[in-house]
């Protein structure tokens, strides 16, 4: 198994009481919050997390774009990603992803890319999304004309990264007299495509017939392995079969010294993480168009959105994995073998977690977790004969 | 009680829309807003003098949704297919916030079929420094107590228990809306530059306390619409139409009718 990474780099000062009083923590919670000493004290110790990681051996490092929200400080990853792209020596960066149809000029997108991946010698890893409902309300880009803008803007991103400059380019959204950007990418054809996604049928039909990976958000286990079935069931469809490699999930890890005291330490910065800095009505995560009508009365019948939930909650319905060595290292086999993935995408630091606790983290899970794992792959239970 | 309207499926250029129509007299054409369309008391009213035409917006409840459909600019056009169609002339068109933005659009290109034209606090135009209420970001409760005055007759609203069919519609009528408004929301902002063209008389009504289009919007209607008559319905919110039906009326039958006197002496 491969294992990344992943910061949020959350605003981790936030003041989770004006969090709770707002509602969220996302698009109207002010800015006149954010304290710039301490934001910035906060870029430089996430930053040199990553660069920790890469140190202690872990495949790869990740990052995102949320906008207009304590959850997370990187509306621009592309600025991480530089920071990173020299200080990083040997792991992939992986941007996962930016979101496609806020941009009304896609083309920067696979400038900002090829960029990256010609300064990293070819360890960019380029992730596309279409961004969460919340970033529809800090943008202003109209949530029904998301799928549309999406699919054109991949289009034309994936075109001038692999045809011969200048060419014209139009569609319903993009129109460009002239596609011909420079650098083109380092990789060929171009850097390897991920898809993230909390788990639409539609976008795991078409990762699969793309065979781009897949890598699945913040969700349950059981969710995450039948998202990850339904990936393989489309991939043979397509004519293919997918590799465990096409499947990566995004999870969050702690290792203290015992399981007792992991979840002690953990506890209030996780519960922070999905009860605070995550935490948004039903109405700013699923604008109207966003998704189809089917989607939104599931969510909405659900209520996904208003749920407090504990630490021992998350680790029950498998969420997260938080324990001593030994049990962390049994819980992560046992997912592995249910959903069949061999990407961990893991968020070491996570919420209100102060800095030494997260290197504390990345050092156990580097010593104790990523040898036992790194010749690892899914092994899947025999088929029972009454099947 | 019969109903005192019909309901009929109707196919413009092809695609099909849901029209309610009810009552005689000169033909008067209402737009219906965000929330969708339905047979309310006023149109009830209103169809003892006129011969009221109450289509349901293509994109909307049970009318088609087609793939040319994008914007308000769409609506207009398609509108003005529907009065070449029906052959309305002397029409009077009514329409309310998005219906009334629709209005206004439509009339701005052609007037040729209407004798008069009626918005009700409508959306289309941008006023710098007014504060509006943001109608995708709040609950569906919290959208209701702030399109009223009276918070009794929005609690009335939020108590109503919808069926699942009705649950659907409302669910296609919000994701049309958003893609119809989002972006700029609620406005044009070309709209204003060509208001001087309508050229019928026309009557702005809004509620005192319209917290999505206040009422300085009505002001800036008035201001850019040549002979706009303006009337404000005190103690009432978004839609007049629904929380204050009898002053509503009143007002939109006193102008019809005296356009009507008028047109007698010229």
């Amino acid at each position: 198994m491969k294992f990344f990474n992943f910061h949020l780099m959350p605003y981790a000062h936030a003041d989770l009481a004006a969090i709770a009083d707002n509602g969220s923590a996302w698009v109207t919670y002010s800015n006149s919050h954010y304290h710039p000493e301490k934001g910035a004290e906060l870029y430089h110790d996430y930053l040199d997390q990553m660069e920790f990681a890469d140190q202690l051996g872990f495949d790869g490092v990740c990052l995102n774009e949320h906008h207009q929200t304590a959850y997370g400080l990187m509306p621009i990853p592309g600025v991480i990603a530089g920071a990173l792209s020299r200080s990083v020596k040997r792991a992939k960066i992986a941007i996962l992803g930016r979101a496609l149809p806020l941009t009304n000029n896609p083309l920067n997108i696979a400038e900002e890319y090829a960029m990256l991946d010609n300064i990293t010698q070819g360890r960019l890893i380029a992730g596309f999304v279409r961004g969460i409902g919340a970033e529809y309300h800090a943008s202003g880009v109209n949530p029904a004309e998301s799928q549309e803008r999406f699919a054109e803007a991949h289009d034309l991103i994936v075109r001038a990264w692999t045809e011969p400059g200048p060419f014209a380019y139009e569609s319903k959204h993009y129109q460009f007299r002239y596609v011909n950007t420079w650098p083109r990418p380092y990789q060929t054809p171009h850097p390897p495509i991920w898809i993230p996604s909390q788990g639409s049928a539609s976008t795991i039909r078409w990762a699969a017939k793309m065979r781009y990976t897949y890598a699945q958000t913040l969700s349950p286990i059981a969710a995450v392995a039948r998202f990850f079935q339904l990936y393989r069931d489309e991939a043979e469809k397509a004519g293919y079969e997918a590799s465990p490699d096409q499947l990566a999930w995004s999870n969050t890890i702690y290792v203290g010294e015992t399981d007792k005291k992991a979840v002690r330490e953990a506890k209030p910065h996780l519960e922070a993480l999905v009860n605070y800095f995550l935490k948004m009505p039903t109405e700013m995560l699923l604008p109207p168009g966003y998704t189809d009508a089917a989607s939104m009365k599931r969510v909405r019948a659900v209520k996904v959105t208003g749920k407090t939930q504990s630490l021992e909650e998350l680790m029950a319905s498998g969420v997260v994995i938080v324990g001593g060595p030994e049990t962390v290292r049994e819980k992560l086999a046992e997912y592995q073998d249910l959903a069949g993935f061999n990407t961990s995408l893991t968020k070491t630091q996570f919420g209100t977690l102060p800095n030494e606790m997260a290197r504390a983290n990345m050092t156990a899970i580097a010593e104790e977790i990523l040898p036992a794992f790194r010749e690892r792959e899914p092994r899947p239970a025999p088929k029972q004969a009454a099947e | 009680m019969a109903a005192d309207y019909s309901t009929s499926v109707i196919a413009v250029r092809g695609y099909r829309i849901r029209l309610m129509r009810g009552g005689a007299g000169d033909p008067l054409v209402y737009l219906h807003g965000a929330s969708g369309a339905s047979w309310l008391p006023f149109l009830h009213t209103l169809s003892k003098h006129f011969d009221v035409i109450a289509p349901e917006h293509p994109g909307f409840g049970e009318s088609e949704t087609p793939d040319w459909l994008d914007n308000i600019h769409d609506l207009a056009y398609f509108y003005l297919d529907l009065l070449d169609e029906l052959k309305l002339a002397g029409a009077h068109l009514v329409g309310n916030s998005l219906g009334g933005w629709i209005a206004a659009e439509l009339a701005v290109r052609s007037t040729r079929w209407l004798a008069s034209l009626t918005l009700c606090d409508a959306a289309g135009i941008h006023v710098a420094g007014v504060k509006q209420m943001d109608t995708f970001l709040c609950t569906d409760a919290q959208r209701l107590r702030d399109f009223f005055y009276d918070p009794k007759k929005a609690e009335a609203m939020i108590a109503r228990v919808l069926s699942p069919e009705q649950e659907d519609v409302a669910l296609k009528n919000r994701t049309i809306v958003a893609k119809l408004v989002w972006q700029p929301r609620d406005q044009d902002p070309h709209l204003h530059k060509w208001l001087h063209r309508i050229d019928v008389p026309t009557l702005l009504v809004w509620g005192d306390t319209d917290r999505l289009f206040p009422k300085e919007h009505a002001l800036a209607y008035e201001k850019a619409i040549p002979g706009a008559k303006l009337v404000i319905i005190p103690q009432c919110g978004h839609v007049p139409q629904i929380e204050q039906p009898d002053a509503f009326v009143d007002a939109l039958e006193s102008f019809i009718g005296a356009q009507r006197r008028q047109r007698k002496t010229a």
